[in-house]
């Protein structure tokens, strides 16, 4: 790690500010069959993807099932290895750390998960399931373990007193609370969450954004979130990126990327979605995807959503496109990008 | 309250007030008996669906709209002298062109689903049979309710799958559920329901389990074939977004009653009830940018074996204390706001419209 020192000041500055880059990341899942179990394929998941994660902020990734936002995030937390590509967390390269030397790191990184029913173990009391983190890493908290998981609930809107009861008792809503007081005992600095509401039922869900959004102050959290409904990622996110088949199609602020999506795969998305506006209903332009997302497995070649894609010509079946900066902060991997002339830089 | 005074309180279009509408439940009361208490699913619930139009049940889980879609099919297990476990309590009466199925014998019910009135489930991988291929279980729907030999059931077959979007149906009709993805299978499944040109079609959460894209392409489907047989829905959903974007009229569903029932253009531009407000309040909005919070409603559903008393939702109502204890104790009956739009409420009018104007629509 002698590179960083021999950049100019400003680089340095730059690398300071992002938590985590992640770089040309792939992870294929070999495929195998026969008897001598050789491999016939992959299902290439996630498929050379790069960016960085400031401190802070809240970054989402957002796309279809069978995107590769879920494997993305599992790369993240290395509960999966990477197959290629590196990931830095707090300038240090965690991409092929061992077990053991990936221990003390989860002390700084977290997930939360989708759904809360399966991700708290039915025989354990809140208390057990809270303060595990404590035991697992040998942490002392100062007035005891007890003490600590008490504020911890106290934190997430639980009643302190419900230390000694088991997570049957407790609403979905109350369940993904105490998961989320689990994934804040040792005071991480980044947690990723993977459709942390999308289990949930709607009053609820807002209980938990809510939530979510005042921990991220009080405990000055940067949050990576994977979700599907672009609703919710409009409200909770600074910068979004959005997936297709293994790739990061488009990457920008919150605004711009909601606004002017730049990419076809996103507008189409975006013109997807169901508003809760009944004046609107006859003024919407819906852009319909004919067919399915395509295999992971033999991904069409060049642009991945040629085959989908109303835009689609002869060079974006022959050359991919790089995920390249059109607009200052707004990347995107198209031949022919949608609100953009060249030239409308100044405009923004 | 007399079945005649609901029956006024259903909520009907001017056009169409003197003509018997194409459904009508009336205080349907769905209730299960369990070791723990007697569950109230359903309790007192009264709509009405003409032809051509949508109606679209929205609620939380545990609210008791697939309850209810469920009566309607004739598909709870009713209690019978042989049956250890004691089946579905059902009371009410649930008119379909004015005959009251409840009062039916669940064979002759039977004998109307299919081609009188099909449903679309959540998971098509349930509702489908894995062991023969999608066509077979067309075919067979079709033969029964039609008098053609298996070569034709088989066209017809290849026909829907290609209406409903399947590409290559003649190939695909051969196929086993498994074969076909998620969305292939919605559509599958949607064929299946629409292959005997049903009357009234009940949609319960037809597109949860969807990615935005395919739910699109099922959306404008449904609606493209309710168009051309001039069917009935009633789709049960808890997003606001697609209820908007396909109802024409909207029952809020709260523990087993209805909160608020109206046009869609009264629910979202003027709701009126403050559970309504919790709902809309708590949706992240993709068509704006962000407010400064949502407007999320304290505590959870409550369980249905101890509805609270009186107006069900007050534990968890900012206004209840205006009432007087009035909440905590009177049940509050749909009662009209506006024409075409009632609201069980204890709010009164002055109140209700200041609240909305000055608290709720400012923040949403």
């Amino acid at each position: 790690m002698s590179a960083p020192a021999q950049q100019p000041a400003a680089a340095h500055a730059e690398q300071d500010s992002n938590l985590v880059i992640v770089e040309d990341l792939i992870k294929h899942f070999p495929i195998r069959a026969g008897i001598l179990r050789r491999q016939v394929g992959a299902v290439q998941a996630v498929d050379g993807v790069n960016f960085a994660v400031k401190r802070g902020e809240t970054f989402s990734i957002v796309g279809e099932s069978g995107c590769g936002k879920s494997t993305t995030a599992r790369l993240l937390t290395r509960l999966l290895e990477p197959t290629g590509g590196k990931i830095t967390f707090e300038g240090r390269d965690i991409s092929h750390l061992k077990d053991s030397q990936l221990r003390p790191l989860r002390r700084d990184m977290q997930m939360i998960f989708q759904d809360p029913y399966s991700s708290l173990n039915p025989r354990h009391t809140v208390g057990k399931i809270v303060g595990a983190p404590f035991r697992l890493q040998g942490v002392n908290p100062p007035g005891g373990v007890k003490k600590a998981v008490q504020e911890l609930l106290a934190a997430v809107g639980l009643n302190p007193e419900h230390y000694n009861r088991y997570p049957h008792e407790f609403s979905g809503g109350q369940r993904q609370r105490i998961g989320i007081a689990r994934t804040l005992a040792l005071r991480p600095r980044l947690i990723i969450a993977d459709e942390p509401v999308s289990a949930l039922d709607v009053s609820i869900q807002a209980q938990i954004i809510n939530l979510l959004e005042d921990l991220q102050e009080e405990f000055d959290l940067t949050y990576v979130i994977i979700a599907h409904d672009l609703s919710v990622v409009r409200y909770v996110s600074d910068r979004v990126a959005v997936m297709y088949l293994g790739k990061i199609v488009e990457l920008a602020d919150r605004e711009p990327l909601y606004t002017t999506p730049m990419h076809p795969y996103t507008v189409a998305l975006m013109s997807a979605v169901p508003v809760p506006d009944t004046r609107r209903r006859q003024e919407r332009e819906r852009i319909l995807l004919s067919g399915d997302v395509p295999s992971p497995i033999s991904p069409p070649p060049a642009c991945r959503f040629h085959t989908r894609c109303w835009k689609a010509q002869e060079i974006c079946r022959t050359q991919e496109p790089p995920l390249v900066e059109l607009l200052p902060r707004h990347r995107v991997a198209c031949h022919f990008p949608e609100n953009y002339s060249p030239g409308a830089e100044d405009l923004r | 309250m007399t079945t005649s005074a609901l029956r006024d309180l259903v909520t009907r279009h001017p056009e169409q007030a003197d003509e018997e509408p194409f459904l009508e439940v009336v205080d349907l009361r769905v209730h299960f008996p369990t070791d723990d208490g007697l569950v109230k699913s359903v309790d007192g619930l009264s709509f009405a669906l003409d032809r051509g139009r949508t109606l679209g049940i929205v609620g939380e889980s545990g609210s008791g709209k697939s309850v209810t879609s469920l009566a309607i099919m004739g598909l709870h297990t009713r209690p019978t002298s042989e049956q250890t476990r004691p089946g579905a309590q059902l009371s009410g009466e649930i008119y379909l062109e004015g005959e009251d199925l409840l009062a039916k014998s669940p064979e002759y019910v039977r004998s109307l689903r299919g081609k009188r009135m099909a449903m679309i489930f959540q998971d098509p991988l349930s509702a489908m049979n894995p062991y023969y291929t999608v066509g077979r279980q067309i075919i067979e729907a079709y033969q029964i309710h039609n008098p053609v030999t298996k070569k034709v059931a088989r066209k017809h077959a290849i026909d829907m799958l290609g209406r409903v979007g399947i590409p290559e149906p003649s190939r695909r009709v051969d196929a086993y559920p498994h074969q076909f993805s998620g969305g292939m299978r919605q559509r599958a499944m949607i064929a299946m329901a629409l292959s005997c040109d049903p009357d009234l079609l009940i949609a319960d959460e037809p597109t949860t389990a969807l990615d935005v894209t395919v739910q699109a392409q099922i959306l404008d489907l449904i609606r493209d074939l309710q168009s051309e047989f001039n069917s009935a829905v009633v789709l049960i959903t808890h997003d606001l977004g697609v209820v908007a974007e396909l109802a024409d009229d909207v029952l809020v569903m709260y523990a087993g009653r209805a909160m608020e029932y109206g046009s869609a253009d009264q629910l979202f531009n003027r709701p009126a009830h403050p559970y309504t407000w919790g709902l809309l309040g708590s949706m992240p909005r993709f068509d704006r940018a962000r407010s400064e919070r949502l407007l999320a409603i304290t505590g959870t559903p409550p369980s249905l074996i101890n509805v609270p008393p009186g107006c069900p939702f007050h534990p968890r109502c900012s206004y209840a204390a205006r009432n007087n204890g009035r909440s905590e104790e009177v049940r509050p009956e749909l009662a009209p706001v506006e024409p075409g739009h009632t609201v069980a409420c204890h709010l009164t009018q002055i109140e209700r419209d200041e609240i909305w104007e000055h608290e709720i629509a400012p923040k949403l």
